[in-house]
């Protein structure tokens, strides 16, 4: 039987954009670009790994967001997912974690899954605890933040590497893997796998096709409330000075100064 | 007055510095009490008592190290099921995370994470975040259930206050899930006899300019010298210069230390949003350009080989 496997994929804002909170505090998306979040590229690779070493297995790739999210989706198609599925509706704005992690279980159970692959966090929220939720919400295991894995057998292995330990993992499919960036390099889009990836089906779903009422998600439907945001104030500027032999010196004064030594 | 769940980060009974300072901010929200699991759960004790927990709540069952996450869910939920606390705090590392979320969804409650500070509110705790790299700084609540919020390392100074710390035996039942991701193996780190990157309060990067992993050697050099830990820009740790888990970025650790020493690193959005809330900020670079100069409070635009080690000397000259 097919290996079933489900990416889950953000549409976050170019980190190196100027990223700034809406009025009512949530992410505003008009003022910088969009992207698949590159932390999420990590998690396409490792799916496209596994399903080259499995007899067979097709590839979905899953995200929650709105209209141009289907960028994201579009990226990891062109890299060699089979297959999207876009949850798409107003009434999501402004859903916070929690409510993401229901939308993304029924999604993921609506599809059909053996394998359900995470990248480590967003580099938007970077909360870094969707992959938890999810097994939580599935009933599944949990194998996060591996650094490698390996699924055979409907078994999957992985390497786990803590502050503390590096831990050797095993769980029966069906699972919840999340990979670090130190997985493996994503690969490049090929010029045929761009062409490829624009005839490949993108299913769209809102919250009736999951039977998730409005006010589950959204900022109403939110278990936590922002209520303030403020840009940081730029750091006043510092002294700088050019090395003409006494720099390692004039930097010991300085630290003096500041009594770090 | 309200009690405050703490969950305790420990290695063998050694209570990791993070949960004493979470437990100065408990304090600012309710009475302690503090959860540690695990081997030397006991051994805890003297420690939380000292910083002001009430009660220490303690099991351990082999389960703990053997599966991974969810029996110290389990276990987590059993002490809230049995104290109702106003709120539950955790250190920010990546398994405590983890198991926050997870008990967050089963009690029905919101759930912040990498909170900087916390205040008490009329609503609530109420908890600070830096967001985007650090160039927005938000004020957030849990609005539905018991607050559940993750705290980083350095977010409060460690206070003494003594509290009766008594111990008590918390009954856990584990749950059908509890058994689902076998640790076959753990590897523990060697241990450098530095700081702990996240924990330090002075920190030495490295970057591409340091050009080699042999060459980490002087950055190691300064760090001595300064009691400080080491940490690398992604640059270098990609290049295979230094290990992953001393990566400082988005990707890797992000440190608040009291001064941050950049060599030989440009300063790029991914490194910043590790280190942009230090305290202090010097850099040294050989590009005037380099963007880091943005951020620092002194900045040395020369060649780090020939700076660092007379950093270095100097530094070891002035302590004698």
């Amino acid at each position: 039987m097919s290996l079933r496997i489900v990416v889950c994929v953000k549409y976050v804002p170019d980190a190196t954009g100027d990223r700034h909170f809406a009025d009512d505090l949530t992410l505003d998306r008009d003022d910088v670009d969009g992207l698949l979040s590159e932390l999420d590229e990590y998690a396409v690779e490792q799916a496209l790994q596994i399903a080259d070493e499995a007899d067979d297995a097709e590839i979905t790739v899953l995200t929650v967001g709105p209209e141009d999210a289907k960028d994201a989706l579009r990226k990891a198609l062109s890299m060699g997912a089979d297959k999207a599925v876009h949850v798409e509706d107003d009434d999501l704005h402004g859903t916070d974690v929690i409510g993401t992690s229901l939308v993304l279980a029924k999604a993921v159970e609506k599809t059909g899954y053996d394998l359900v692959i995470c990248g480590m966090a967003s580099t938007d929220g970077t909360m870094g605890v969707l992959p938890a939720l999810l097994a939580e919400r599935l009933g599944v295991p949990q194998v996060t933040l591996l650094s490698e894995v390996a699924v055979q057998d409907g078994t999957v292995k992985g390497r786990r590497d803590g502050d503390a330990a590096s831990e050797q993992l095993e769980a029966s499919l069906p699972a919840v893997v999340s990979v670090t960036d130190q997985s493996g390099e994503a690969r490049y889009p090929s010029f045929k796998g761009i062409m490829a990836a624009k005839k490949k089906p993108v299913e769209s779903l809102d919250l009736e096709d999951l039977e998730i009422e409005a006010d589950e998600v959204g900022l109403g439907g939110s278990w936590t409330a922002v209520d303030s945001a403020a840009e940081r104030p730029a750091r006043t500027a510092g002294t700088i000075v050019k090395d003409e032999g006494e720099g390692g010196k004039q930097l010991a004064e300085f630290l003096a100064g500041q009594k770090f030594i | 007055m309200a009690e405050v769940l703490v969950y305790v980060d420990h290695v063998d009974g050694a209570v990791r510095k993070p949960t004493l300072e979470l437990l100065t901010l408990a304090r600012r929200i309710g009475e302690p009490v503090a959860v540690a699991l695990g081997n030397g759960a006991g051994d805890t004790a003297a420690a939380l008592a000292e910083h002001g927990a009430v009660k220490v709540l303690t099991a351990d069952a082999p389960e703990f190290a053997d599966y991974l996450v969810v029996p110290k869910v389990d276990a987590l939920q059993a002490a809230y099921d049995a104290v109702s606390p106003a709120a539950v705090l955790l250190p920010s590392s990546a398994e405590a995370k983890e198991i926050a979320a997870r008990l967050a969804l089963r009690i029905g409650s919101g759930i912040i994470t990498d909170a900087v500070d916390l205040e008490a509110g009329a609503e609530g705790p109420v908890a600070t975040q830096s967001a985007f790299a650090a160039s927005y700084t938000t004020k957030s609540r849990v609005s539905k259930g018991t607050p559940v919020i993750t705290v980083k390392p350095n977010s409060a100074a460690v206070e003494a206050a003594p509290a009766a710390g008594a111990v008590e035996a918390l009954t856990v039942s584990f749950s059908e899930h509890a058994t689902g991701t076998k640790v076959l193996s753990r590897t523990p780190r060697e241990s450098t006899g530095r700081p702990e990157l996240t924990e330090a309060a002075i920190v030495v990067s490295g970057g591409r300019g340091v050009n080699g992993a042999e060459n980490f050697a002087i950055i190691e050099a300064l760090a001595d010298s300064l009691g400080a830990a080491v940490g690398a820009s992604r640059a270098a740790v990609d290049a295979g210069w230094y290990p992953h888990t001393n990566q400082v970025g988005q990707t890797g650790k992000s440190v608040s230390p009291q001064l941050y020493i950049a060599s030989g690193i440009s300063g790029a959005i991914q490194h910043r949003a590790g280190m942009q809330t230090s305290k202090t900020i010097v850099a040294i670079n050989k590009d005037a350009e380099a963007p880091i100069f943005d951020l620092v409070d002194y900045g040395v635009v020369g060649d780090l080989f020939q700076v660092v080690p007379q950093l270095t000397d100097e530094i070891k000259a002035r302590k004698g």
